[in-house]
């Protein structure tokens, strides 16, 4: 640990800042939060020549030190805080070689903060392409640095990126910009009162609305005579900033760079022909849409059922090979089945990140924000909305806090209210064992009736937050000003890299994350089917066999009526029995209902539940889904999923809040437990009587 | 005129920004006095406009168009 040093990666949106990132540091990432927020935190550790090893974060993307959200709040607070411990010893800022000029604006902010920086010019390999060439030696000169020239697709200009960052100790500290030249007699003032400080820095803190802790605030609040400027006059300096900003880049780019247009070719006009188009663009949107859910279900069909049947054999093999006993039992029963019923839905949610991730690399992401923007606005929402609302249907959690860029606070509560009926990934076990049970196979125009069920209820879930976007929009009586900024990136193949670590560590969240609790409830719900109070349970052999004494049941008969006994007797069955009113009208027994309450912790627990209360006192072996379609209703006879039940089943949980994480980050990000409180009583409620009449009209 | 008059295809040197209805982080992208602007494309209604500002590719809504004071370039 003798030599690290720490490395902080910035750089605009849409510069590939997290591909460099990927380069440097391989596997060898980590993601986790900043304290106390909930913004991802990326790092890495990189080996650099001369054996010294670095500590790199990719910082949030941003264009400008002027923080407007949450997440660039973290780079400025970062750079400003020197005691922090990964202040970087070196900043690398990323640029797109086509971009370089709106780049360099963040680069000069942070070369005034005087942190010493390299220059990275990423997406080299597109310069013959755009008809560019840079001349680096002036480049160099003039923005007082080192650059290195990177093409990550090319796996080019990583290692001499390596040896800059290992030298960093050579780099001019000499800041872009005079600040004082930003308003002369002010910046004056500033300096009399703060000899010590840098100017640059103490304009950030005056003209940032955020909250800097420890650094330098205190400062300000004894010195009233820097907030005497208005509001509007810190803008206008500010945009007059931001020109002396492009007066120093333009003059230097005008050696620096030159561009043939000539020689330019533009994949992007055309594309955005058809895409953006006023019908095509549509259209296609469609058709991509439509693309996933056929392969979501069709492609990750094979793996799953691979995975059902392996998990079953394992339970199956336990039992067999250990000794008999109640530690077996929780092995076998409750563990295993618990872990299968996660595992088997990693190849779905694998796709579903797959496909995200290659839309938002594409730049298609954008298009789309662009093209459902009036649209959305008509129900409140903004066009951005559109991008939580589809990583909605990953999880809830990571589009709630995806809202964080939409600029209008109405606009963006409301996305947070209505994201949650998005069908996420944890319904998708719950929808896919239902539809397997009740809907029947077969093809219309090549689509399975199964897929196209499921696209339904994807259609549902966005209809339903749609409307209820609409009703809120009626309702809630915000005032707030909406800007809409969205950049237009450049089409690009997605590097399989990325896309690969991105699909690899959001399937590893899932399934530590939401692993945990469906584990942790597999056991719980283990031991009180295990076990049960008073004589009923504990006596149940001697009970059953004296009520079957006059029949002649073979013997696997008779263990079976014993262990539907216990579990009916079982602290789960009875806390089963005692809501089992509730339910019945929507088609439902009392172990749905113990499935149905346990999901309010997370949906997905709603098969492993039933896997375990299914396999307790089973010695076949069997998958849940078979289990399932053997079960028969108590009341109605036939079987227990039928279509009626089914229908009412996938209908509850399209609209149920059924998520006690997604309750926790809306409580975060809202500041307050009255909407996450109102999401969980409205759609629960709604969610109830949805089932109850399409159950009552089936029937 | 103003950037929400422009037509698809047009080019226009914007001459003034209403800096209070303006975000800063639309002039840090570029939508500053002096700048040549092209409207790209235009979403269905004329809104939201996707521009060109100076090399950058960006949309915004018509709202802030209209506070983005225009010169219609002459070739």
């Amino acid at each position: 640990m003798s030599k690290q040093i720490n490395v902080a990666l910035i750089g605009n949106p849409n510069t590939g800042k997290t591909s460099v990132f990927n380069a440097l540091t391989g596997l060898n990432q980590k993601v986790g939060n900043y304290p106390g927020i909930t913004v991802e935190k990326k790092e890495g550790i990189c080996k650099l020549p001369r054996g010294v090893k670095a500590h790199i974060i990719d910082l949030p993307g941003t264009y400008s030190l002027n923080a407007s959200s949450l997440d660039e709040n973290v780079v400025i607070e970062l750079l400003l805080n020197k005691n922090d411990k990964d202040y970087p010893d070196v900043a690398v800022v990323v640029s797109d070689v086509e971009n370089l000029k709106r780049n360099l604006l963040l680069f000069t902010q942070i070369k005034d903060l005087k942190i010493p920086t390299i220059l990275v010019i990423n997406m080299a390999d597109r310069m013959e392409y755009k008809g560019i060439s840079l001349n680096l030696d002036h480049l160099e000169e003039e923005l007082k640095t080192k650059i290195a020239l990177v093409s990550t697709r090319k796996n080019k200009g990583i290692d001499k990126l390596k040896e800059l960052i290992a030298t960093h100790k050579e780099l001019s500290v000499e800041p872009c910009l005079d600040a004082s030249s930003i308003d002369k007699a002010y910046f004056d003032n500033l300096r009399k009162a703060f000899p010590n400080q840098l100017l640059y820095k103490l304009w950030l803190v005056i003209t940032q609305d955020v909250n800097f802790g420890k650094t330098d605030r205190t400062t300000f609040d004894k010195v009233e005579d820097f907030k005497t400027k208005s509001k509007a006059d810190l803008k206008r300096l500010q945009q007059k900033e931001t020109i002396k900003r492009y007066q120093f880049i333009n003059e230097t780019l005008k050696e620096g760079q030159s561009i043939d247009l000539k020689s330019a070719k533009d994949l992007r006009i055309k594309l955005d022909r058809i895409l953006t188009h006023k019908v095509w663009g549509y259209l296609i949107f469609g058709i991509i849409l439509l693309t996933i859910f056929q392969a979501i279900y069709d492609w990750s069909s094979i793996p799953m059922d691979f995975i059902d049947s392996s998990f079953a054999s394992l339970s199956e093999w336990t039992k067999n090979t250990l000794p008999e006993g109640a530690f077996t039992n929780l092995l076998a029963e409750g563990i295993i089945s618990g872990l299968g019923g996660i595992v088997i839905f990693i190849p779905q949610i694998a796709f579903l990140f797959l496909f995200i991730s290659i839309l938002e690399e594409s730049g298609y992401m954008s298009r789309v924000v662009f093209l459902m923007d009036r649209i959305m606005r008509r129900f409140g929402l903004s066009g951005k909305s559109v991008v939580p609302l589809i990583s909605g249907t990953a999880c809830a959690i990571p589009a709630i806090m995806a809202t964080r860029n939409i600029e209008s606070w109405k606009e963006r509560l409301i996305t947070i209210l209505v994201t949650p009926f998005t069908t996420c990934s944890a319904r998708l076990p719950v929808y896919l064992i239902i539809i397997a049970l009740v809907i029947p196979e077969g093809r219309v125009l090549g689509l399975s009736y199964q897929a196209l069920t499921l696209m339904l209820l994807y259609l549902i879930g966005f209809g339903a937050a749609v409307g209820s976007a609409w009703i809120l929009n009626k309702i809630l009586k915000i005032k707030s000003k909406s800007f809409f900024v969205v950049e237009m990136p450049n089409y690009k193949l997605p590097l399989f890299k990325n896309v690969a670590l991105t699909v690899l560590e959001k399937t590893k969240a899932f399934v530590f994350g939401a692993g945990k609790i469906i584990l942790a409830i597999s056991i719980v719900l283990w031991f009180l089917a295990s076990y049960g109070p008073g004589d009923d349970f504990n006596n149940a052999e001697n009970i059953v066999t004296e009520e079957y004494a006059s029949e002649s049941l073979s013997q696997i008969e008779l263990e079976q009526k014993i262990a539907s006994h216990k579990l009916e007797h079982s602290f789960i069955g009875i806390a089963g029995h005692a809501i089992e009113p509730a339910i019945r009208p929507l088609g439902y027994d009392w172990k749905i209902g113990i499935a149905i309450v346990s999901s309010f912790a997370a949906r997905e627990v709603f098969v492993g539940t039933l896997a375990t209360i299914y396999s307790v006192g089973s010695d076949e072996e069997e998958t849940i889904k078979n289990r399932m379609a053997g079960e028969v209703n108590p009341i109605l006879g036939g079987p227990l999923f039928n279509f009626a039940s089914g229908i009412s089943l996938l209908l509850f949980y399209a609209f149920a809040m059924q998520c006690m994480s997604t309750l926790a980050i809306v409580k975060k990000e809202t500041n307050s437990w009255k909407w996450p409180m109102y999401q969980l009583v409205i759609m629960s409620a709604f969610a109830y009587l949805v089932a109850l009449i399409a159950f009552q009209v089936l029937k | 005129m103003t950037l929400a008059d422009l037509k698809r295809g047009q080019q226009g040197i914007i001459t003034d920004v209403s800096s209070i209805h303006i975000p800063l982080k639309l002039l840090e992208m570029g939508c500053l006095p002096g700048n040549l602007v092209e409207l790209v494309q235009v979403a269905p209604f004329a809104d939201p406009m996707y521009l060109n500002i100076n090399g950058t590719h960006l949309a915004i809504r018509k709202e802030t168009a209209i506070h983005i004071i225009i010169e219609t370039a002459h070739e």
